[in-house]
Formats: structure tokens, sequence, C-alpha cells
């Protein structure tokens, strides 16, 4: 990897391992994840539930609270380690650099504060306006997020607006600062899928005209490849396979990955669907070996018997699988073997 | 004779805007007609909103329709005394959309299969519980974990619990409202595949209220459009999907996010000002394709 490619990583996650504390075991959510997104482009990170994505997130921004604990790694954010940063400079990275769009608007606003407040709040915390300009500058946002009269919405509160119009205030708000990076965690899944689209379509635009990067999370493989440059899927804590997203849905290599596609419905109405068998294992309750051989249709031997590590293809196309390659992770071992309780079959 | 006739149904509920305001009525369902026959599944979809749920609920008189009529086996589901409705509901059954807060907390799951046949008084204990071990071994779940709690169960396992419990008085109706929208992509499939398996042992109806429209694509033989408690358009889910006449149809069907990344995409946007909201369907294609142009 040369230098100059470097540069261009925005956040580089490096290895991160956050769990959760419960009656003296250390359960991990997030084991050993590594991925970076670069300036202008979009990386879709998927899971089903409980695949970890939403615990990446928070991780990255340094939200995991008590019993949750980030236990091992590095969030580099512009070459600086987050996670070693004071809290008063990550402060000024959450909202100033990096923004979080969260999935559910009406719990991410303040119900008792109009929108208008609320995006002045946030442009005055990071004195990016004044008490005279706020308001002026707070319009200007929600017009480039086109709601409608901004002038009248601005006044309004959460409730006395639609689903689609309270996530486009809070993608507002999270633009308020001229973020480089947006860490969207399910943005449109609250939504109807009309409205979904006017979102998706509205991240783009804003993404091509800012030049934001965007760390999309989702559980929706169409919403993945319409919107993302590369993706990450993840399954029990890890990323089990990346890569750009044509190569992915062109020819998908992890059993998981491909499992996730066949399962999706489509083809010859009324056949049935291809599911995955079982269900993702719950937190603590990982199985040894790889996390998936449970429900794998193509385990053999060596899947039960320690979690394979990553088999490269090519410029950054990775997958975790035994089918591919002969490597084993190299994660510290104590860190599942405490969690090696049986599977949910 | 169709199984489920619905005719002119419409449901009206008054909002009272303040205390010193008067209350204004909201048509929920305005004028919604359609038969389902014996053995098919009927997709009706809609955003939220567009009252699908509401005539789900309606058709089982969960809730009163203001007016209209509901057939069900020729039968006036309207007229019916309690007695004779709750003798027609061991025929029609309902799954909701959350697992989690459909099934009683409280009660054993072998119990909430067990409940409704205890409510039909259908035969003695020992004749129920082995019914009720049949019912789980059906929906494929382990009889042995009978005297287990929800919360012992995953949310796909839970929704086969409802199913369970849906079926055990041997129903021919299922209105299944959103029945996988809650669950996981890959718990989803092995919920429908269920569901479309159950159907063909079974020889049930379905009702299949959903917003996925890639689901209803799937498994439903014809479709309705819901818009604002109408019905835009309706008819065999082939030709409604291939050539959707109304503007909110295919306004709804650009807007699905396709799995492949070169898929053209076309974004189609509703104006609503297009198209007459008091328009009525009419035929705009073969083998029943109606649409409100």
């Amino acid at each position: 990897m040369t230098d100059h490619v470097q540069q261009n990583r925005l956040l580089s996650v490096e290895h991160l391992t956050t769990g959760f504390e419960q009656h003296d075991r250390f359960l991990p959510a997030v084991i050993d994840v590594s991925f970076h997104v670069s300036a202008g482009e979009t990386l879709g990170l998927v899971g089903e539930s409980g695949s970890g994505k939403s615990v990446t997130a928070l991780s990255i921004m340094r939200l995991v609270e008590p019993p949750g604990r980030i236990a091992a790694g590095k969030v580099l954010y512009r070459e600086r380690d987050l996670l070693t940063l004071p809290e008063r400079e990550m402060q000024k990275i959450r909202g100033g650099e990096i923004a979080l769009i969260f999935q559910e608007p009406m719990t991410a606003l303040n119900p008792v504060f109009t929108i208008g407040n609320q995006i002045e709040e946030t442009l005055l915390i990071h004195g990016r306006a004044t008490r005279r300009t706020a308001r002026q500058k707070a319009i200007e946002l929600l017009d480039t997020v086109s709601v409608p009269e901004p002038q009248k919405r601005v006044r309004d509160y959460p409730h006395q607006l639609s689903g689609g119009l309270r996530q486009r205030a809070l993608i507002a708000m999270s633009l308020a600062c001229e973020p480089s990076l947006v860490i969207a965690d399910e943005p449109t899944t609250a939504l109807d899928v009309t409205i979904q689209a006017q979102i998706l379509d509205l991240l783009r635009d804003l993404q091509q005209r800012m030049g934001l990067a965007l760390l999309l999370i989702t559980h929706d493989l169409g919403v993945v490849a319409e919107m993302a440059d590369r993706v990450a899927v993840m399954y029990a804590g890890r990323i089990v396979e990346e890569a750009a997203v044509r190569e992915l849905f062109g020819d998908p290599k992890h059993p998981y990955t491909r499992g996730l596609m066949a399962s999706m419905p489509g083809g010859e109405p009324g056949r049935r669907l291809r599911a995955i068998q079982g269900t993702v294992p719950p937190l603590g309750q990982l199985p040894p070996g790889c996390s998936f051989a449970p429900r794998c249709p193509d385990r053999f031997e060596p899947c039960p018997t320690a979690h394979p590590g990553d088999t490269t293809f090519g410029a950054g196309r990775t997958v975790k699988c035994y089918l591919h390659g002969p490597a084993v992770e190299s994660v510290p071992l104590p860190l599942t073997a405490a969690a090696r309780t049986g599977t949910d079959r | 004779m169709a199984l489920l006739e619905v005719r002119d149904l419409v449901k009206e509920f008054t909002r009272k805007q303040g205390l010193f305001q008067k209350a204004s009525v909201v048509r929920a369902v305005d004028g919604v007609s359609f038969t389902v026959e014996s053995g098919e599944t009927f997709g009706l979809v809609g955003e939220s909103g567009s009252g699908k749920t509401t005539t789900g609920r309606c058709i089982l008189r969960l809730i009163e329709p203001t007016s209209g009529e509901v057939r069900f086996k020729g039968e006036d589901v309207q007229s019916f005394s309690r007695a004779r409705l709750r003798q027609a509901r061991r025929d029609m059954q309902i799954v909701f959309q959350d697992p989690y807060s459909s099934l009683n907390p409280r009660m054993r799951v072998g119990d909430i299969v067990e409940e409704p046949l205890v409510i039909h008084r259908t035969g003695p204990k020992s004749e129920r519980r082995a019914r009720v071990a049949e019912l789980f071994d059906l929906v494929g779940l382990d009889p042995s974990q009978l005297s287990r709690y929800p919360h012992q169960f995953s949310g796909g396992q839970r929704q086969r619990i409802g199913l369970a419990r849906a079926l055990a008085l041997s129903p021919s109706l299922i209105i299944a409202d959103e029945p996988v929208s809650a669950l996981d992509v890959s718990v989803q499939a092995q919920v429908i595949n269920l569901l479309m398996d159950l159907q063909q042992r079974l020889n049930l109806t379905y009702v299949f209220i959903a917003h996925d429209l890639r689901l209803v694509q799937h498994i439903c033989n014809r479709v309705a459009v819901m818009y604002l408690g109408r019905i835009v358009e309706m008819g065999p889910t082939g030709r409604l999907f291939a050539a959707p006449a109304h503007p909110y149809t295919r306004a709804l069907l650009s807007a699905i996010p396709l799995p492949d990344p070169d898929a053209r995409r076309q974004r189609i946007l509703l104006d609503p000002r297009s198209f007459d909201r008091e328009a009525s369907l009419r035929e705009v294609g073969a083998e029943g394709h109606l649409a409100a142009v």
C-alpha cells in the first residue's frame, strides 16, 4: 500500500473488538473488524440483526455505553486514533467531522423543541453560526435537503412532520457542520418504500455535491446495490466478506452472502425460497470455529475447529471461509473460547 | 362462489382535534371491493396509512366497519350474531405482524397454541394436547419445547407459534398482516416457505397484507394496490407487475431497490395531480386487470 492511497483513507478501522460485560464474562459483539472508508465513497455495511453493524457505528463515534466496552483496536480518522482522543477533542469530531444519522427519526429528535431550535443548537455548539445567523442557516439547511417551505417548517415540532420530512430534518442537522463522513444507520428502514427512494436519492445527491464519505449500515441488499461503491458483509460480529459492489453481487464468495442473496424473494413466483437454515447465534453463544458453520450448507472438516481468517482476492476483496483458502484467524482465542456454549439450531 | 367477497367496505375513524374543536372524520377505508377465491393468495399492498390493515381487521370484524358488506362462504358476516361470529372465526384467522407483542409473555407457548381449542371447547384435554403437538410439528417447531415461554424463542420461531395458533381450529382463510416484515431476510424466507407449504397441504386461502412488493410478487396470485383508503389497481400479479396502469402503482414499483448494482433505475415520482382520486376501477387488461384511471 503506497502512502498516497493511505492518505486517501478518511476513516480506517483496525482490528476493532467491542463487546458487553455480563457476569464477569466478556461477550463480543464486534470481533476483529477492519475496514476503511475513503473520501467521497460509500461503504455499505450489511448484516442481519445481531451482526454487530450498529455496535460498530457506535464504537467509531465512541458512544458505546457500559456494560459495553471497546476492548481492542484502532479507529483512525485522518490518521488520528479516535479511541485515544481526550473526550473534549472527541466532541468536536462528533457532529463536526463525523455525523451519525439514526434509523428512527422520531426518537433521534427532541420532541419538545422545534426542528429549527435543534439545528441551530448544533450550529451554535460547534461555532458554525452566531445567534443572529443561526436561524437563517437552519432554513438554508432545510432547503438543501429539499424540505418544502423551509421558512415555515423551521418552526415545526417533530411530531408535526411526516416520517420522511423528519428524516430530512435529521439529515439537515447532521450536515449542519459540514462533516466529511456521515454514518447512516438504517436511515430508511422505518420509512415507506416511495419515501425511502426519495431519501436515498437525497443522500446520493448530497454526497456528490459535498464530496461526503458515507458509511451506510443496512440489512437491505437492494439498498446496498443502489448506493454502495464497496460492501462489507457482517455476520455474528465479523466482516465475513468485503468486495466492490459489482464483484459482490456478480460473484458472492462467502456461503452466507450467497445464502442472503438466494433467500430474497425473486425468481419464479411461487417457488420455494432458498432460506438459510437456523438463526443468527445470540450474543455470547458463538459456536466454536466459524460462526456460520452450523448454518452453512458447504461446511466441511476445518470449519468447526477455528474461525477462518481473511483470504485475499486481488485488491480490496477478502473473504473469511475455508472454501477459499486455509487462512486461520489470528484473533487471541480466549475471546471466543469464553463464549463456547451450544448453538441455536 | 368466491370464498370471500368484500363490497364497498368503508371504515371511518373520528378524531378529536382538540378540546374545543369539532371532531374530524378520517376515511381509513373508502369503498373497497374485492373477491378472494378458495385456495388463492390475495395480496393487499400499500404504504402506511393506505388502509390495508384496517381492511383486514374489518373482514374479521375485529373492528366494526362503518358500512359495506363482507361475505364469507356466501354468508353476510355483518349480520352475524355474537355466537355465530365466534363460530365463523374458527374458519377465518389472523396472523399478526409483530411476533413480540402478539404472544402473551406470561403463558407457555403450548398453552398459547391450545387457547383457541379451549375457547371453542374442542374435545378433552388429552386430545387438545395431542393436537398442539401436531401443530408444533406442522410449523416446524420441536414439540418438546411446549412448556417454554415466548421469550425463549427467536423472532422467526415466534412467528411460527403465532401461525400454529392460527391453524389450531383448521381455518380455511388466514389473514396474514405483514407476517414476515419484522424478521431478518434469511428467516423471512423460512417463514414464507412454510406459509407456501401449509397452503398446499391444508388448502388454505390467504389474504396477504404487505408493503414489500418483492414478496408480494413472489407469493400472491392476485394483488390489489391500496392508496389512501382505496384500491387503485387490482389484477393477476404477473400482469400487474408487468404492465402497471395506475400512476401510483408505477411510482411504487419504481421505488423498490433492486439487488443488482447494474439495474437501470428510473424513478417515477408520484404527482398526486396526475390522477383522479375519485375515479372508479375499470378494465385495463385481460384476466380482470383493473385500475382506477
